[in-house]
């Protein structure tokens, strides 16, 4: 009985499946099973042969190999730099926009917006040329007001922050977009009872504005860190990852093992152990930031 | 809709802090597109200029000799022609296939749909260096390796694109489908003569945001592009530095061959960009 109606709710929303076909279709083949065989080939390892089982070996090796440890360490100190001050640069330049009048807004939306659409291989190019020691613009820059020069990606101590200060100088737009259009939504009539009240401008930020931007807070957040983890063109691109490791990030260091060492199996534990870590740092986010939000 | 506009709410005299306001953000938009002006204004001098300090702001003696070095050397059409083809592909299947899941999971009831919904939806926050060693291996033992096959198939369809479908659509009053099939208007007659047309919005959206995801990607067609003509443009780009590491004049007009259409897609559809953002992420 309850099976013949299931069958018939199903023949009766047959069309329903066929619209949704084709995305489950493609989500199958190149989402889920993918998926599956990752969890798969990192208990494998990967020879002309076949494969054979090696159980945790993947990953006892990926964990014990130094190189990763400070792929890891430098990959979260990027997020853990990049995530909140280009959310603090994105929050100020926001602030400073929105009692602008509507045509000024469009304007200084527009201009932090366009950096954002080229791509990362455009952009680690042009930096490459600015960052260049000695025809770079930046050291020009910073000669002209008795500074430097910078040896920016070409020392250890120096290579790291100059992609950090590249990714927090470079965005910021998407960021103040969604905080514009979340200052919006919030009533009016808050401020006016505050400014009754004889609240100050800065009283009012953080007594109105910022818990009511803290959905947005957390979405960019959330968005930011799992970007950051990933990051891999600028690395790719201008650093290899050097020199000396100091740059190397955990995402370039699986492409690396995986493409260019050709441990399949090992970049597979590797992409693993990344995706539990992403997965955790985002529920913390949501925990953390993501109490009374409701308003 | 919602805008502050307070700038003049003293008595339409404008306060100093506005002028400070605009200061810091003027400034700041300077600092901001720089790297662009940048790569435009190196990419017309020719070497000696190019490497000059004091630099030259504006070239002095403007020259297309980078650009004729970027075609004599490299096929950059072609590459640019395969950055297009894959953008096309991608933005078109994610239109329909998108807007057709979207539809379903918005406006039908269906056994699953909420277990369907949410495992699609999940897999958004898994990274995509996950999927890279296996999504490898399938396209080349399907023998995509190195075609435009591989560079195309993996994008076709992606969870977003059913989410933002579907948070649109579900906004769209029901009296209108049910008037259509009164109409004796068939199913797919109301996806495409009811759904599409009141989809406007969202699908410039949804296609803006393909497009540019496919123009600017980067590791999938590195991976499993080998020979020089199958490259996008961001790859060729990529083996380009490679080959001529310090010739910056060569690499900024082929940086700017690059950037310049996603730069007037961008003005064209300034509005869609900036409202897209927003469709997407708050309406959860």
């Amino acid at each position: 009985m309850k099976r013949n109606s299931l069958i018939n709710r199903i023949i009766r929303a047959r069309w329903a499946y066929l619209f949704i076909a084709p995305a489950v279709l493609h989500f199958l083949v190149f989402n889920v099973y993918p998926i599956v065989s990752t969890v798969y080939l990192s208990f494998m390892r990967f020879n002309l042969q076949g494969n054979t089982f090696v159980g945790l070996q993947n990953y006892q090796i990926a964990m014990s190999d130094p190189i990763f440890w400070k792929s890891m360490a430098n990959t979260a100190l990027y997020a853990m730099v990049v995530v909140p001050v280009g959310i603090g640069i994105a929050l100020f330049l926001s602030t400073l926009i929105f009692p602008l009048r509507a045509s000024a807004q469009n304007f200084y939306k527009g201009a932090f917006y366009l950096p954002g659409i080229v791509s990362a291989v455009v952009v680690s190019m042009i930096w490459l040329w600015m960052f260049d020691s000695t025809h770079g613009l930046l050291n020009y820059l910073l000669s002209t007001v008795g500074l430097g020069p910078v040896t920016w990606l070409g020392e250890s101590r120096t290579a790291l922050p100059s992609l950090m200060f590249m990714a927090v100088a470079g965005g910021g737009g998407s960021a103040i977009i969604l905080y514009l259009a979340a200052m919006g939504g919030i009533p009016p009539t808050l401020y006016e009872a505050a400014r009754l009240d004889g609240a100050s401008r800065w009283a009012e930020f953080r007594r109105i504005t910022l818990p009511l931007l803290k959905p947005t807070t957390l979405y960019l957040a959330v968005m930011g860190t799992i970007g950051s983890f990933q990051v891999f063109t600028s690395i790719y691109m201008m650093t290899r990852g050097g020199p000396n490791y100091s740059t190397s990030t955990i995402v370039f260091s699986i492409y690396q093992t995986a493409f260019e060492f050709l441990k399949l199996g090992r970049a597979s534990a590797m992409a693993l152990i990344l995706a539990v870590i992403i997965i955790t740092i985002s529920a913390i986010q949501f925990k953390w930031l993501g109490q009374e939000v409701e308003y | 809709m919602g805008r502050g506009d307070t700038e003049t709410r003293r008595g339409g005299r404008i306060s100093p802090f506005t002028i400070l306001a605009y200061v810091i953000l003027t400034l700041w938009a300077v600092w901001a597109l720089l790297p662009l002006f940048w790569m435009i204004s190196t990419s017309f001098k020719e070497v000696r200029a190019a490497i000059k300090i004091p630099p030259e702001w504006i070239p002095a003696d403007p020259t297309l000799i980078n650009y004729e070095r970027l075609f004599a050397r490299a096929p950059a059409f072609r590459w640019f022609a395969n950055s297009a083809i894959v953008a096309v592909a991608h933005t078109l299947s994610m239109l329909l296939f998108c807007s057709m899941a979207g539809y379903a999971f918005a406006k039908k009831e269906f056994p699953g749909k909420t277990a369907i919904f949410w495992t699609l939806l999940s897999t958004m926050m898994i990274p995509g260096m996950v999927l890279l060693v296996p999504l490898f291996l399938l396209v080349s033992k399907m023998g995509l390796m190195n075609n435009y096959g591989g560079l195309i198939l993996p994008g076709l369809v992606g969870a977003f694109g059913v989410f933002l479908m579907k948070q649109f659509i579900g906004t769209l009053p029901n009296e209108l489908l049910d008037a259509a099939r009164i109409d004796g208007a068939s199913e797919f007659g109301v996806y495409s003569r009811v759904i599409l047309p009141l989809s406007k919005p969202a699908l410039a959206v949804l296609g803006i945001f393909s497009f540019m995801g496919a123009w600017n990607d980067f590791l999938w067609p590195l991976l499993i592009t080998q020979s020089k003509d199958m490259r996008t443009l961001a790859v060729g780009l990529a083996t380009l530095q490679q080959e001529s590491m310090t010739d910056f004049g060569l690499l900024m007009a082929g940086s700017t061959f690059a950037a310049v259409p996603m730069i007037i897609i961008f003005f064209a559809f300034q509005k869609h960009f900036l409202k897209g953002l927003t469709i997407g992420a708050l309406k959860g």
